[in-house]
């Protein structure tokens, strides 16, 4: 085949630019500046796809992206999109695509049956049949998933890149046709930085379809030389294929740019694929044009049926003529352009208007011509056979328009092309928070009142101003206001270029149009939604069960909900639900509009936030030791962490235990640069320490340490760590890991709104230490030999801080313990961090050294009984819950959550307590999360009394070892519990002190 | 997205602030003076109102000062930002 309906001259292609593409497998042949869409017509394929639901024949329906049918799988393997619209995707050389929902192929498609059975498959089917019983929903979703869906979405990584950018502009104007060019060029004189933005290739919009003559030439060349001052203007920003997707408060626009997304996945030009705008508009310029509405009728779904304008796009934008017997159908006048291009291009044309007596300029035209007009009539029935559309049934309609008369005429045509008027784009309007009102002379929803942060203007279709005149004229003043509400000189003036106008005759309102059936009953259907397959009886069925509310409508139906968001289908949906519920469609209502206006790829939102780049990852300074050693890892927030350093072929479990173990018996180190730390500093600094902490702080002496914990106002556990005294009036604070910026911002904020008067300042020095902690029995004559000095009790106490040289690093060294053992946490600058660890890797030969990782130290600290906060602890927490009433001050006065103790809830006696837990089986490790009853019954319900909070096999107990949070669980201990484990067995648990281990005494 | 101005650094992007809730309430200066309701009340009770509402924010990425908004929360329209310890301004919504 080889373009059989391409006209000889027209369109705007580059003629001598021959593309070959395929089509489920078949090889055609378009030119340079057709769409996937108009280069199939100009080849006679009609029919692209299947409908959703009922699996019906679907073909080419409009031109642009309001298309609901035409939807494609653009390319396979890695580049391979779904859902895309054949009549957006521009044609390149070797671009392959196929149909989508039909197996095994578009022409023979099993899932048809659908449409035989489709008696029982009404509206809310899924809802009705899938609802019970629950358990077996994942056995039905399976087939729903398979017969419903549209494209297939690519298993591949995908190879392309996309960007994102920042924009801040004064006037930003979004559509560029008539309107949207008189717009820019307006505020564009005023000197306001402006964008402009459309979303088709090149600029100009219904003035690429037009045929009217502006200041006496063809519009082309207006815009030409409306793009050329633009070009001129420094501050011009010209944006062409970028769609906006989303309008948001204080004039934030998303827009998404295809950068080379119309080039062959294998084009060498460099850039992304896509790039996402992220613009902050001070006004923003509405100029979005209007889509066509089309007429339902029975069966008005069938291919070779599309919109009028989108006929007169593929004649005059991309010199094709889809069909050569057209039968346009109509209620309005617009669709008479349509019919006098194709009569001009050479076809047979004859027009069926539903009104009586139509009349005006563009009808005497069509007369003139010899197109036949057929009044007050409709489309009965449509005959489409094998794969095309062989002519149409023409009946009178009866005064009502609501049934048909008469007997049908045939008539045989190879296209119909319906108009059923226009509704103006309102989208991101409404998006926009804007409230849009009816106009009942229009029949159509315009934007009323804008939302007070989103500033603006409208101009054009959008707002329903049909002639070219008015819109040029709109344009101008819309520009003009929107540069100077941003504080630009610029009047506003009604200068617009002298055009011919057509004028048009009243449209009858009648978009349903009846047949030889009552609309929902016989064979035929009335499509209004044809994205995803809703009908005209399902909008009266949903009615009578009820569901008259539109949000209600749109649900039950789906109308609406499909990738084209109903732009097609909204309003005839309303018109039915008003006409039965009889109230008119400002009291139906509308459905919310939401971004995007358009589908976004995954890419175009993720843009370079992708593999390293996804999430920052926070590195130790002894990563590289850690890497060398074959840690692996855990996330602690951003951070990587050792979890543990397997020895070749180890398990995890064998690295952990001989890692328990070593610590414990010689020397272990662990990496604690994680930690947060907090640097204090200023006169209140106690004050603070007392607010924040239950203990005192009042007289902690230079040099030494002290243990905390922090309450929220609830009572509640949020972190703990120790805390130092550097100097009078200086403090070093350490963190959980994770806790580190919330402890940071909970110092802030009570300084900042509460103790504003207060001389304290925090800084952050978590990045600035790196922190090597070493453990054991050993850990002492290790330090003594890199420092140089005995390290003895009387010398260095535990729970306090000196400052030395180790390794002839300047370091801050703590003796404090999180393993219950003699341990040194021995901060260095971080940028000593992996010369200080080396070191001590090499002087600990001798004591076997053992680095070990999160788990070993998890273990550790669980050995005494140590509680992790956010683990052993879940927000519901208080001191004396966890067995920390010596941690509470009774003396000191307020501090931040004491007087939440005595609410009568947090004063209660058998609230949850932490214990610890041993199984009866000293093999068995208990899996953390576990419930605890008291008597496991044979089925629920039973009262749990707790969870277990942490659960690990201790080699240095030397049986398993668990701590829980159990009700009433200080008077439990020694009680003989029972858990419920996932395989539906139980073991018996006995209630203990959580601290496991007696050696060791720090 | 909302626009906010920080008090310190003028107007930023709602992505670099986090919003945390209810303004103006003050710790009460003898918590052991209070009724168990009364402490409950200023714990866990704060005000919901659709209209205008006098929030506390954080420009947590930027300059982490405290500061305080008279914000529609039908709208989002933010009429004024001011800092702590200034007298909440009376607005006309």
């Amino acid at each position: 085949m080889s373009q059989d309906y391409r006209l000889d001259k027209g369109g705007r292609l580059n003629r001598s630019k021959t593309l070959r593409f395929w089509y489920d497998n078949k090889g055609y042949e378009g030119y340079q500046g057709d769409t996937l869409a108009s280069a199939l017509l100009a080849n006679g394929v009609h029919l692209v796809g299947r409908s959703f639901k009922y699996h019906r024949p679907r073909g080419i329906y409009s031109a642009g992206s309001e298309e609901p049918n035409a939807l494609v799988q653009l390319e396979s393997g890695a580049h391979t999109e779904p859902n895309r619209r054949a009549t957006e995707v521009e044609l390149y050389e070797g671009l392959s695509a196929s149909s989508q929902n039909c197996w095994p192929s578009v022409g023979f498609d099993i899932g048809a049956i659908n449409s035989k059975i489709s008696r029982l498959l009404p509206a809310g089917f899924y809802y009705k049949t899938f609802m019970w019983p629950g358990a077996l929903w994942t056995t039905y979703e399976k087939f729903i998933r398979k017969a419903a869906g549209l494209g297939k979405s690519p298993t591949e990584i995908d190879p392309d890149s996309y960007d994102k950018i920042h924009a801040h502009c004064d006037v930003l104007i979004i559509g560029a046709g008539p309107a949207g060019l008189q717009a820019a060029l307006h505020a564009g004189r005023s000197g306001a930085r402006v964008m402009l933005i459309d979303e088709k290739p090149m600029f100009g919009g219904s003035l690429l379809t037009d045929s009217a003559l502006i200041d006496g030439a063809p519009a082309d060349q207006w815009v030409t030389k409306i793009i050329n001052e633009l070009k001129q203007m420094g501050e011009v920003t010209r944006l062409t294929r970028t769609t906006v997707t989303g309008y948001y408060d204080y004039n934030f626009v998303v827009a998404n740019e295809r950068v080379n997304e119309h080039l062959s996945p294998n084009r060498k030009a460099g850039g992304p694929k896509e790039r996402l705008w992220k613009i902050r508009a001070r006004q923003v310029v509405l100029a979005t044009g209007a889509i066509e509405r089309p007429l339902v009728f029975a069966d008005s779904d069938r291919p070779g049926i599309m919109l009028a304008h989108a006929l007169r796009t593929y004649i005059i934008h991309y010199g094709v003529l889809p069909g050569n017997r057209i039968a346009l159908v109509t209620n309005n006048d617009s669709a008479y352009h349509s019919a006098l291009d194709a009569h001009a291009a050479g076809a047979m044309v004859e027009v069926i208007d539903v009104r009586r007596n139509p009349s005006g300029s563009l009808i005497d035209r069509a007369r003139e011509k010899g197109i036949h007009i057929h009044e007050n009539s409709t489309i009965s029935a449509v005959d489409y056979r094998r794969g095309k559309l062989r002519g149409i049934e023409v009946m009178q309609l009866s005064d009502d328009g609501k049934a048909v008369r008469g007997v049908p005429s045939d008539s045989r045509c190879d296209l119909v092309a319906v108009s059923g008027g226009w509704t103006p784009t309102v989208h991101l309007f409404s998006q926009a928070k804007g409230k849009l009102k009816f106009l009942d002379d229009q029949h159509c929803f315009v934007p009323g009142e804008r939302a007070v942060n989103n500033q603006g203007f409208e101009a054009g279709a959008c707002k329903a101003t049909w002639s070219l005149s008015d819109c040029l004229k709109e344009g101008a003043i819309a520009g003009a206001s929107a540069a100077s509400a941003a504080g630009f000189e610029s009047t506003a003036t009604e200068d617009a270029p002298e055009t011919e106008e057509s004028v048009y005759g009243p449209a009858r309102a009648l978009w349903i149009l009846p047949t030889d059936h009552p609309v929902g009953r016989g064979p035929k259907k009335h499509f209004h939604e044809l994205h995803n397959d809703s009908t005209v009886a399902d909008i009266a069925l949903a009615a009578r069960e009820g569901f008259i509310s539109i949000e209600h409508l749109k649900r039950y139906t789906t109308t609406g909900m499909g990738t084209d968001q109903g732009k097609t289908s909204n309003l005839n949906a309303l018109t039915v639900m008003s006409e039965i519920r009889d109230v008119p469609i400002p009291e139906v209502g509308t459905t919310t509009f939401r971004p995007p206006f358009t589908p976004l790829s995954f890419g175009s939102i993720v843009g370079h936030d992708r593999r390293e780049l996804f999430v920052q990852q926070r590195k130790t300074a002894m990563q590289p030791w850690h890497n060398r050693n074959n840690a692996v890892y855990e996330d602690v927030g951003d951070w990587k962490r050792p979890f543990y350093f397997p020895h070749h072929g180890e398990s995890m479990h064998d690295a952990v235990q001989r890692e328990c173990l070593s610590a414990r018996t010689s020397a272990g180190i662990v990496d604690a640069s994680t930690l947060g730390k907090i640097d204090i500093q200023g006169p209140d600094a106690r004050r603070l320490l007392n607010m924040v902490y239950t203990n005192a702080w009042s007289k902690l002496a230079p040099g030494r340490c002290r243990y905390g914990l922090m309450l929220n106002e609830h009572g509640m556990v949020f972190d703990d760590g120790v805390t130092t005294c550097l100097a009078e009036n200086h403090f070093h604070m350490t963190t959980t890991t994770g806790g580190a910026a919330r402890v940071m911002g909970w110092l802030e904020e009570w300084l900042q709104t509460e103790w504003p008067e207060w001389q304290v300042y925090c800084t952050s020095v978590t990045e600035q230490w790196a922190v090597a902690s070493i453990t054991g029995p050993n850990a002492g004559k290790l330090l003594s030999k890199l420092c140089g000095q005995p390290l003895d009790e009387e010398s260095f106490p535990f729970m306090s801080m000196q400052s030395f040289s180790v390794a002839g690093i300047p370091a801050r060294v703590f003796r404090i313990s999180f393993t219950g053992d003699l341990t040194f946490e021995i901060n260095v600058p971080a940028r000593y961090g992996l010369a200080l660890w080396e070191a001590l890797m090499e002087a600990g030969q001798e004591y076997d050294i053992c680095p070990y990782g999160t788990e070993a130290m998890h273990i550790l600290r669980a050995e005494k009984g140590f509680i992790i906060v956010g683990q052993d602890t879940d927000g519901t927490v208080t001191p004396m819950d966890l067995g920390m009433d010596w941690i509470v001050s009774k003396t000191k006065g307020d501090f931040l959550g004491r007087r939440s103790f005595t609410r009568s809830d947090t004063a209660r006696s058998g609230r949850k307590q932490l214990v610890g837990l041993l199984t009866e089986d000293p093999s068995f490790v208990l899996p953390e999360g576990v419930h605890v009853v008291e008597k496991l019954k044979d089925k629920p319900p039973m009262s749990m009394l707790g969870h277990v909070t942490s659960s690990y096999m201790s080699p240095n107990v030397g049986r398993s070892i668990a701590m829980a949070l159990i009700k009433d669980g200080f008077n439990r201990k020694g009680s003989t519990l029972e858990v419920s484990l996932m395989d539906g067995s139980s073991h018996k648990v006995t209630v203990t002190d959580p601290v496991f281990l007696k050696s060791g005494n720090e | 997205m909302l626009l906010i101005e920080c008090p310190w650094c003028g107007v930023r992007d709602q992505t670099e602030f986090h919003c945390h809730g209810e303004a103006h309430i003050a710790r009460p200066l003898n918590p052991d003076s209070l009724s168990d309701e009364e402490w409950g009340s200023y714990v866990f009770f704060r005000n919901n109102p659709k209209g205008l509402h006098y929030e506390r924010w954080e420009h947590s990425h930027g300059c982490r000062r405290w500061f305080n908004a008279a914000r529609d929360t039908v709208t989002d329209h933010i009429y004024a930002t001011y800092k702590p310890g200034a007298v909440k301004p009376e607005i006309e919504s």
